[in-house]
């Protein structure tokens, strides 16, 4: 990991630090597994190796891969402030008990002891990550559900509405779709993994209770399928699949669900996002809750993401579009003006 | 395991101030924020790490297991790499509508020419 993080602060070309940045997220995944955590190890090779490389490198392709040299000055000056701080921080581990020992405060918190002790019992769901993501932190993610959103709508105003404001240019299948004839046997065979991907997003979503898996997870997993079907595709086709007003409507959809079975708590008797009040019996009434407000976080994480890489693609194809009616259409035009 | 005790940390912290550097050095905006998420996942390793038991089992409920890892870092970073991905395409789209408006994603080349207009 050490030696591809120097690597990627070493390279001048952005297309291989971007890649080189894909393969140090899918081993800090492998990392995570090894540390106990199955849950973040799922959302890390999801999102750090597969959404996160295609949103670099789509941004690449409009921006070019090169960097200029520059002047030695500033990065000595960032090595000097880099290595200040990193020498205090090391100072500042020393202190720290060592990975994995079971005394230190971390462990023996007795907030750790609660969830780690009397949750799976107090609750019936054997996960402990779920029911403290969606219950005991119920308001924390419901606050991070809607940073996500505000995120998703973000990106729609700043490259979003470009595609429609010269939408008279594009008609589908303008741009020339190389790819499509050139990669017949990654499509073909691509093209059979995606139902597989899908199967197992809704498997994730709806088995959280009991294996690692949740809205999170399964929210990233469907965008990964959704994206790969683009890449495979071409944007054309993909939003023609599930067109990009829908996603739109999916972003707020999914954060009122969470937001309604908070409220419908309230109207119940109870406390917002206190599920025990859903149902006659307190544990089922909590099983709703969770299953729903995981319910509502995968579709908000699915919308966002998929309508990000959606916007990426679409502000990528405006420009080949512009590079090729620009290679064409001005030369003539352009004669009668001089 | 005795081993990695405080070198994990160490690790860590070589990571983050690589991504520290790669973010106060470069003057390519998109590598910029390759830097803020090297630096970013290595704060995610650390946190995780520090949830870790030795001989501590995934925390989900199995017969005859008694030890687990600490879930709450789980929690904590499994939302945080959601939210981090959003906020790096958010800064990926203001990259890409920079490089429409300026011509560059260098960020000297920009300076110079908000003080040219």
């Amino acid at each position: 990991m050490l030696a591809i993080a120097i690597a990627t602060c070493a390279t001048r070309n952005l297309f291989s630090a971007a890649m080189l940045f894909g393969i140090f997220s899918l081993i800090s995944a492998s990392l995570f597994v090894v540390l106990d955590a199955a849950d973040v190890a799922m959302t890390e090779a999801a999102v750090g190796a597969g959404v996160s490389t295609i949103l670099m490198l789509s941004t690449l392709a409009a921006t070019g891969y090169r960097i200029q040299r520059r002047p030695a000055g500033r990065q000595v000056l960032a090595i000097g402030v880099s290595v200040v701080l990193g020498a205090a921080l090391i100072y500042g581990t020393l202190d720290m008990p060592k990975v994995g020992d079971p005394i230190s405060p971390v462990q023996t918190n007795p907030i750790a002891k609660r969830y780690i002790q009397v949750s799976p019992t107090e609750t019936g769901i054997p996960n402990m990550v779920t029911p403290l993501l969606a219950s005991y932190r119920g308001f924390d993610t419901f606050g991070e559900t809607a940073v996500v959103f505000t995120a998703g709508i973000g990106v729609l105003a700043l490259i979003g509405r470009r595609r429609r404001r010269n939408g008279a240019l594009l008609v589908p299948n303008e741009v020339p779709e190389n790819s499509a004839q050139r990669h017949r046997v990654l499509r073909v065979s691509g093209k059979q993994l995606i139902p597989f991907i899908l199967l197992y997003a809704c498997y994730v979503q709806a088995h959280g209770d009991y294996g690692p898996g949740g809205g999170f997870q399964a929210g990233v997993i469907f965008a990964s399928g959704l994206m790969l079907y683009m890449l495979l595709l071409g944007i054309d086709e993909a939003e023609r699949i599930i067109s990009p007003k829908v996603l739109e409507k999916l972003i707020a959809v999914g954060l009122l669900i969470y937001g309604g079975i908070g409220l419908l708590d309230i109207l119940q008797g109870g406390s917002f996002l206190d599920y025990r009040t859903l149902s006659h019996n307190p544990q089922h009434g909590l099983h709703y809750g969770i299953l729903g407000i995981e319910l509502g976080v995968g579709i908000t994480v699915t919308a966002v993401i998929t309508s990000i890489v959606f916007c990426f693609a679409g502000h990528l194809r405006s420009h080949i579009v512009e590079r090729t009616s620009q290679a064409e259409i001005p030369s003539p035009k352009e004669t009668p003006a001089s | 395991m005795e081993f990695l005790g405080l070198f994990n940390y160490w690790v860590f912290v070589v990571l983050m101030m690589s991504g520290f550097y790669l973010f106060l050095a470069s003057r390519n905006l998109i590598k910029k924020v390759i830097g803020l998420n090297l630096f970013q996942t290595s704060v995610f390793i650390f946190y995780i790490s520090t949830g870790k038991v030795s001989g501590g089992a995934v925390p989900i409920e199995t017969p005859g297991i008694l030890i687990y890892s600490n879930p709450l870092p789980h929690v904590l970073i499994l939302t945080a790499i959601v939210v981090g991905v959003a906020s790096t395409a958010i800064g990926l789209a203001l990259i890409l509508r920079i490089k429409d408006d300026y011509g560059t994603v260098e960020e000297d080349e920009i300076d110079a020419q908000d003080v040219l207009s």
